[in-house]
């Protein structure tokens, strides 16, 4: 079997991107958890979300990609927002077995809907103008378009792991993760902030799936064997350190892009067998702190 | 409600003998049957131990495919299949528990969630299960090279079989010291662990006898309908049992019976529901409820776990057991 450099490269990037989706859906999850003891299994259904209304905002009032980059995680940060006013809120105090269950349900109806609106085939999202094409890097064509999601995702993560670990609100957070009655007790607002919490989380898987549109085929289901992966990748990673849970992603994409290249028949379950090692090897995950 | 509990059981199986005779489409009973066994089989880990599995379907579709094969590629006769089945559900669910039992709470659901799509990849990949049509045409046999088992009624009693000696063994689990041991793990691992029980071997095992009955439900399935495919082995499936479960009740043994009828009556009436309330009300919007089961199974879920959460034989026992503090 032959490879030539430039199918691997190329197969790397497109990892990349992969993984780039895994890191901030992670990311997101990973934050969720940390405060409200939720893992959110609708955070596949809400990335689904982001990049159909992307679409829907190309089709029916054409507004480009920039501003639905913007648009669509606000309007999906705020859809979570109502989740997690009417129905998470609810559940805090139970099992967190419940929370999984509760967000398995609208993750049902969120898919439902819109598979009966749209049914289950691709709708075609355009590159935007900008960046299509490639551009030539003397020992590879770099496709513009999946050079700028790999490096704005990674923007996006620094980000969010500077905010969480180096500024004041970041530190309510942490804390909030740790004993939430305490920090209430020092006249913080810990509903408020679980909110914008649940908000952001979201609103970060909604990014990823504008990202998405114009890469991975836009269809109501898209959402669904994604969710399963990252599932995997917060395994992996555990869900103790921000940075863990970017770079495993990354790191996964990466693989799982080169068993594309070198057995594709193992490329859609590698990133189990992974899990299935780490487990035999460090159950607590690579990153994880707790037993 | 302790002596009542005999007497009802004792009616729904006569009820069950009795179906085929009192207009009751047998496919469907049977159908209806492999699911409650499913469940009931769910329910011993969720209900009884406290581990959510969210990889019931790999057990349940993988056993499905395996006893297919059998009975249709080597001739296997249908008790063959069946054993089979529930061997491969036994073998995936040592696998399954093997790792997942290494992680707690969350992540074990995650864990198993992640293996069950393994499965479900191999499943889509692997040269015998016929991709995306599944296993089809898959036939019935003659039950230890005997009976024929072509006759839906044959086929019926025997079905009703299998499903009463496997929920009796769940009931006997159940109520054993082993059962107690799972109970006391499910309120209080620490203190299980304390006293002196290896709750690790204790969930291995749990987690095994429920694999091996989804199993043998899927095998069973597999034979009754003649089929097995992708949607067995998706973890929607997955989705499916441990809403049956909850819808019924967790934790107790009859819940998971009146919640897989309510689930797959559900699932194959919802067009007729649907129809029924467009008539009554006048809605006609009522009549596309057929195509959306999977929006209504969404919006079930969330009202149980909501306002719901001790399932419908879990509320009916709250109820008698103030009822009857009333009454004295």
């Amino acid at each position: 079997m032959t490879v030539t450099l430039p199918a691997l490269l190329s197969q790397l990037l497109l990892g990349l991107v992969n993984g780039s989706f895994y890191a901030m859906l992670s990311l997101g999850l990973a934050v969720i958890f940390g405060l409200l003891g939720v893992i959110n299994f609708a955070h596949g259904a809400l990335f689904m979300m982001g990049a159909v209304i992307a679409w829907m905002g190309a089709t029916y009032w054409s507004i480009n990609y920039w501003v639905m980059l913007l648009l669509a995680p606000l309007l999906v940060g705020a859809f979570g927002i109502v989740i997690e006013r009417l129905l998470l809120r609810r559940i805090y105090r139970l099992d967190p077995l419940y929370g999984l269950l509760l967000t398995l349900g609208l993750t049902l109806l969120i898919e439902g809907a819109f598979r009966s609106a749209y049914g289950v085939s691709g709708l075609g999202y355009d590159t935007p103008e900008l960046l299509e094409g490639a551009t030539s890097v003397g020992f590879m064509m770099l496709p513009n378009y999946r050079a700028w999601v790999v490096a704005v995702s990674v923007a996006v993560c620094l980000a969010t792991w500077f905010l969480i670990e180096k500024t004041r609100l970041g530190a309510y957070l942490r804390a909030g993760t740790e004993n939430p009655r305490l920090v209430e007790a020092f006249g913080i607002n810990v509903p408020l902030m679980v909110m914008l919490t649940y908000g952001f989380g979201v609103a970060l898987a909604a990014f990823a799936g504008v990202l998405a549109a114009p890469v991975i085929q836009v269809t109501p289901l898209m959402g669904q064997n994604l969710i399963i992966v990252v599932f995997a990748v917060v395994v992996i990673g555990g869900m103790g350190s921000i940075m863990g849970s970017v770079l495993t992603g990354l790191g996964l994409g990466v693989i799982e892009g080169l068993t594309k290249v070198f057995y594709p028949e193992a490329s859609s379950t590698v990133v189990f067998l992974i899990m299935v090692v780490v487990l035999l090897v460090r159950p607590a995950g690579l990153f994880g702190k707790e037993a | 409600m302790k002596k009542l509990a005999p007497v009802a059981y004792g009616l729904l199986l006569l009820a069950l003998l009795a179906a085929p005779f009192l207009g009751a489409y047998p496919v469907f009973v049977m159908k209806l049957l492999c699911f409650a066994l499913f469940a009931a089989a769910f329910n011993l880990l969720l209900g009884y131990t406290g581990l959510l599995s969210f990889g019931h379907a790999a057990f349940f579709g993988g056993s499905a495919y395996a006893a297919g094969y059998a009975m249709k590629a080597w001739g296997a006769t249908p008790e063959i299949g069946l054993l089979l089945g529930t061997a491969v559900g036994a073998l995936l669910g040592m696998g399954f528990g093997l790792l997942a039992i290494r992680r707690q709470g969350i992540y074990f659901a995650m864990i198993t969630l992640a293996l069950a799509q393994m499965v479900f990849f191999a499943a889509v990949q692997a040269p015998f299960t016929g991709g995306e049509d599944g296993l089809q045409g898959v036939p019935r046999g003659r039950l230890f090279g005997l009976i024929d088992l072509s006759n839906d009624l044959t086929m019926y009693y025997l079905v009703v079989a299998v499903v009463v000696a496997a929920f009796a063994l769940i009931a006997r689990s159940v109520h054993s010291p082993f059962g107690q041991v799972l109970k006391g793990i499910k309120e209080n691992e620490p203190r299980a662990v304390s006293l002196g029980y290896d709750t690790h071997r204790f969930k291995l095992l749990a987690f095994v006898l429920s694999a091996a009955l989804s199993g043998l439900a899927g095998a069973l399935k597999t034979l009754v309908l003649g089929f097995a495919t992708l949607s067995d082995v998706h973890w929607t499936a997955s989705g499916g049992v441990i809403l049956m479960t909850l819808v019924g009740g967790m934790g107790t043994l009859s819940g998971p019976l009146v919640g897989s009828a309510v689930v797959v009556l559900l699932e194959n009436k919802l067009g007729e529901i649907g129809a029924g309330i467009a008539s009554f009300t006048g809605l006609a919007w009522f009549n596309t409820l057929g195509e959306s089961v999977t929006m209504v199974t969404g919006l079930i879920f969330v009202i149980c776990v909501l306002a719901f959460r001790r399932g419908v034989m879990g509320e009916a026992q709250a109820l008698a057991t103030r009822w009857m503090r009333g009454g004295r």
